[in-house]
């Protein structure tokens, strides 16, 4: 029963999972510089990487926090400007100033998320979905047109802020990814990320339990736009250029199929869906046509057919499958595997 | 009309209760709809550790009065004192950590999430460690989520739900989901504990059943119980006061013989559930 | 040019395009008031509604009367089909999937067009060439005359039709309370159709009279007409058709102005502004009627 099943102790699990990813990481670093992996598919994993950072971003806002932000890009711009600028005016050299940017695209990304989170998530569902794409455009209005209304070079609008340092690799896009994947497990295992989840579920029960939404839903929300200020600063030292037209409404769609279609609630369903819908247009050239008509195909198709996504809310763990190698005898075990579950 | 001079509010107080400050006193609560006086006048006080009972017809206004001492609904007029403090302006989480924990006639469950984690959300309050110790794991997470894990399972065996810690919450049979609601709230640390019809949708045996784990949830925890409940073999086995309330108004309150033989409440209530009665 | 006329010449244009702003509100709200959803592909039926007129005129060399009726037909049909295919099957889920699914709606009708069309802007050649009207030195455009009184006219029948019709009676009462509007014997789904139908139709509408103050046709022409004419909605109040007006007129006169005041590049920013603050300040719009949860 119960009491028969043997749980691996946590800083094992821990360990497993560090030195899994560590392997990863030597054996993706090796294979670049081996030449096995060629020049464009290096940089079709980066993509992928930040598009996994902004997935899982997103999931934190809607999948365990239940709310339907259409502004994600925003926040994506505010850290890909913040970490562009820095890098380009603080005559550093580029390998110190781009962890700099990093960590301020996203600090600065999460103090747009208090600014803007405050007063939205006072409202719910629809409305909050539309005052949050809202906020995304005047994000993106602004950083088009503030140049010309200051009347000094920032962003330089619509001709593009140029010639920043192309400092992003495979080695510290998949940090991050490692990064941010791990800080937000260990926050939704927490009682702040339950709280977080029983806001989701029922507000006027987690009211009820003494939990302060106001507080968790802002937490919340600021977590979601912090990571995506990480992967717009990545995505400033990966392009080398930045417009703010790559940060309209479509982009936040985009960041959206994924989260849906990896099932909301489920960490592992965004890794591999962000993995899945970067890979195939960038691989398949003839797909990258239609890419957007199959994204808005499948939108509706898992909405109408399968709500809860490929995952659902399952989170995969490695250690959760040792585990049960180790038990093999069998206790069928039909625990729900819930969200915010997984290891590492 | 709204004056603050204590009128008589007075509910039935056990014996044991009569030297302390009550843990609840109410004054002229009231709240009004778009013009509907939802619940007026109501005035009631709770004893320390008295399990009390708030009856009457459908519609009467019952879980308007759990909503506003809550503040889901804010009041138009009236005061509440809990433990001698004035509620007013207070959110409900607030109030909640003052010591007010409530269950709902419709159960609000975290359905998806699992049974001891729903415990686990009402312990949120009892056992803090910082957003940096649960980030980078630091000892007081550990120690907190050992303690908080032990707390649930222990808080679980109340009702001897423990194996099924487990489980989503949402796949639970509605007798145990109406359970696990009781022990969630308890988790909080009530001083006193509202419960929105915590028989409904139970057969008989489980009821007893049920009157016997409150009263031992009262006399374990030593907390005031107020309960809204149609079934009258519950309301009449358990309840040492009992408020009854009509059209938003309180019609009759005392004991429960002073209640069975109250005229008005035959007229309004009682009356029209005569087999209840007998 | 003196300052009056420029001010005068603004409220004009700003009453033109607000009038097309409160028709397509009126699509949102009506929708809204019945199922709760934020039809997103409001704004997208708009966009086929102007393509149908490009395609009837400039390939079908069709006269502009049938265009027109064409135009709004099309986009009736359209309307119609997009609530039985992609919503209908969601009645009672939660809403964030209706949402998203909207939201899919609207994407695949825009990237459908751009397959379909190019993205380059197609002219759409004029429905007819109406003299413009001068009052005193107030030059006054055919179109916005046309479009002034198309627009007013289109919102009395919608009227009577909410407020005298049996179908009216059943619009409202279904967005009132489903469950027991059906078990008063009101057809939900026929009910919710025909909302669908009218919603569309004043879209279409307001492609045509869009297309005649813009005469040009663009796969992502819909989503920031449907944008603003949601903020609109909102505004007035959504579910409420006198709020759809008045929200229609408020934003558009709110634009013209803020170009008038020469800060063209910010009208999108103000619009959007104007949507936060309403929402903050009073988020059942100027005419809404609050809303409670039942605990």
């Amino acid at each position: 029963m119960k009491q028969a099943y043997k749980k691996i102790p946590m800083p094992v699990r821990y360990a497993i999972n560090t030195l899994l990813f560590a392997a990863f990481l030597i054996i993706g670093v090796s294979l670049i510089q081996s030449g096995a992996i060629s020049k464009y598919f290096t940089k079709v994993l980066m993509l992928i990487g930040i598009n996994i950072i902004l997935a899982v971003s997103l999931n934190i806002a809607t999948g365990y926090l239940g709310q339907l932000p259409l502004g994600h890009a925003g926040f994506m711009a505010v850290g890909a400007y913040t970490a562009a600028i820095f890098m380009t005016r603080s005559g550093l050299d580029p390998s110190v100033s781009f962890p700099i940017g990093l960590v301020l695209g996203a600090l600065s990304a999460g103090i747009f998320g208090i600014l803007i989170g405050i007063p939205a998530l006072r409202l719910k569902g629809d409305y909050l979905a539309i005052i949050t794409l809202g906020f995304g455009e005047i994000i993106r209005v602004v950083l088009l047109n503030i140049d010309s209304v200051l009347g000094f070079k920032l962003t330089y609008g619509a001709a593009s802020l140029k010639s920043i340092p192309k400092e992003t690799t495979f080695l510290n896009t998949f940090l991050c990814v490692g990064i941010a994947c791990l800080l937000i497990h260990t926050m939704m295992k927490s009682r702040h990320g339950r709280a977080v989840l029983s806001i989701r579920e029922n507000e006027i029960a987690a009211e009820s339990c003494g939990i302060n939404i106001t507080y968790y839903k802002v937490l919340g929300f600021t977590a979601s736009a912090v990571f995506a200020g990480l992967a717009g600063a990545l995505y400033a030292g990966y392009l080398g250029i930045l417009n703010p037209s790559s940060f309209g409404f479509m982009k936040s769609i985009e960041i959206l199929v994924m989260v849906v279609l990896g099932g909301m609630g489920s960490m592992v369903g965004s890794v591999l869906s962000a993995t899945v819908l970067t890979a195939i247009p960038e691989l398949l050239r003839a797909f990258s046509e239609y890419r957007m008509i199959v994204y808005s195909l499948l939108l509706i198709t898992v909405m109408i057919f399968k709500p809860s996504g490929l995952m659902g809310q399952y989170d995969f763990s490695l250690s959760r499958i040792l585990e049960k190698v180790f038990n093999r005898k069998p206790t069928r075990d039909t625990t729900n595997h819930k969200a915010g579950d997984k290891n590492g | 009309m709204d004056k603050l001079v204590p009128l008589p509010s007075l509910g039935f107080i056990p014996e044991r209760d009569l030297g302390s400050t009550p843990i609840l006193d109410i004054h002229h609560l009231g709240v009004e709809f778009g013009g509907l006086h939802a619940v007026d006048d109501f005035n009631l006080i709770i004893g320390r550790t008295e399990i009390a009972g708030l009856i009457g017809p459908n519609g009467a206004g019952k879980t308007t009065v759990f909503n506003l001492l809550t503040n889901v609904y804010t009041p138009t007029r009236g005061v509440v004192l809990l433990d001698g403090v004035d509620i007013r302006g207070k959110s409900t989480a607030q109030l909640n950590r003052m010591g007010i924990a409530r269950t709902f006639q419709n159960i609000r469950l975290f359905k998806d999430l699992s049974v001891e984690d729903n415990v686990r959300i009402g312990l949120h309050n009892a056992f803090e460690y910082s957003l940096g110790s649960a980030l980078f794991r630091l000892p007081s997470y550990w120690k907190n989520e050992r303690l908080a894990h032990d707390t649930a399972l222990g808080l679980l065996s109340i009702f001897d739900m423990q194996s099924l810690a487990d489980k989503p919450a949402g796949s639970l049979p509605y007798g145990a989901q109406r359970r696990l609601e009781i022990v969630r709230a308890l988790a909080t640390k009530p001083k006193l504990l509202l419960l929105d019809e915590p028989a409904a949708g139970m057969n008989p045996s489980e009821t007893g059943e049920l009157m016997e784990n409150i009263r031992r949830i009262r006399d374990t925890f030593e907390i005031a119980i107020l309960l809204i409940e149609h079934d009258m073999n519950l309301v009449m086995g358990i309840c040492e006061g009992i408020a009854v309330l009509n059209y938003g108004r309180i019609i009759a309150k005392g004991t429960q013989e002073q209640i069975k033989s109250n005229p008005v409440v035959i007229e309004a209530y009682l009356g029209r559930r005569g087999e209840a009665k007998a | 040019m003196s300052v009056y006329t420029t001010i005068l010449r603004q409220i004009i244009n700003g009453l033109q395009s607000g009038s097309i702003y409160a028709l397509v509100a009126l699509g949102y709200s009506m929708v809204y008031g019945i199922i709760t959803l934020l039809n997103f592909a409001h704004g997208d039926i708009i966009m086929i509604g102007a393509y149908i007129a490009w395609l009837s005129m400039a390939k079908l060399s069709m006269h502009p009367a049938f265009a027109i009726l064409s135009a709004i037909l099309g986009c009736t049909l359209l309307g119609m089909l997009i609530e039985k295919a992609a919503y209908k099957p969601l009645r009672g889920s939660p809403r964030i999937s209706l949402l998203i699914t909207a939201i899919g709606v609207s994407f695949l009708l825009e990237n459908l067009s751009q397959m379909v069309f190019g993205a380059k802007a197609q002219v759409i050649p004029s429905f007819s060439n109406i003299p413009s009207i001068f009052l005193g030195t107030i030059e006054l455009s055919g179109t916005a005359v046309i479009t002034l009184i198309a627009a007013a006219v289109s919102m009395l029948l919608l009227t009577f039709l909410v407020q005298k019709t049996k179908m009216g009676k059943a619009m409202r009462a279904v967005s009132e309370d489903t469950d027991a509007a059906q078990l008063m014997g009101i057809n939900i789904n026929r009910t919710i159709s025909f909302t669908f139908a009218i919603g569309s139709a004043l879209a279409g509408i307001g492609a045509v009279l869009y297309c005649s103050a813009y005469p040009q046709a663009t796969p992502t022409m819909g989503s920031m007409l449907g944008l603003k004419a949601f903020v609109a909605a909102v505004l007035g109040g959504i579910g409420s058709i006198p709020g759809a007006m008045i929200g229609g007129f408020a934003i558009g006169l709110a634009e013209s102005l803020v170009s008038a005041i020469g800060l063209s590049v910010w009208r999108d920013g103000v619009v959007f502004a104007i949507l936060i603050i309403v929402l903050l300040v009073k988020p059942t719009g100027i005419l809404g009627r609050p809303m409670r949860e039942k605990v």
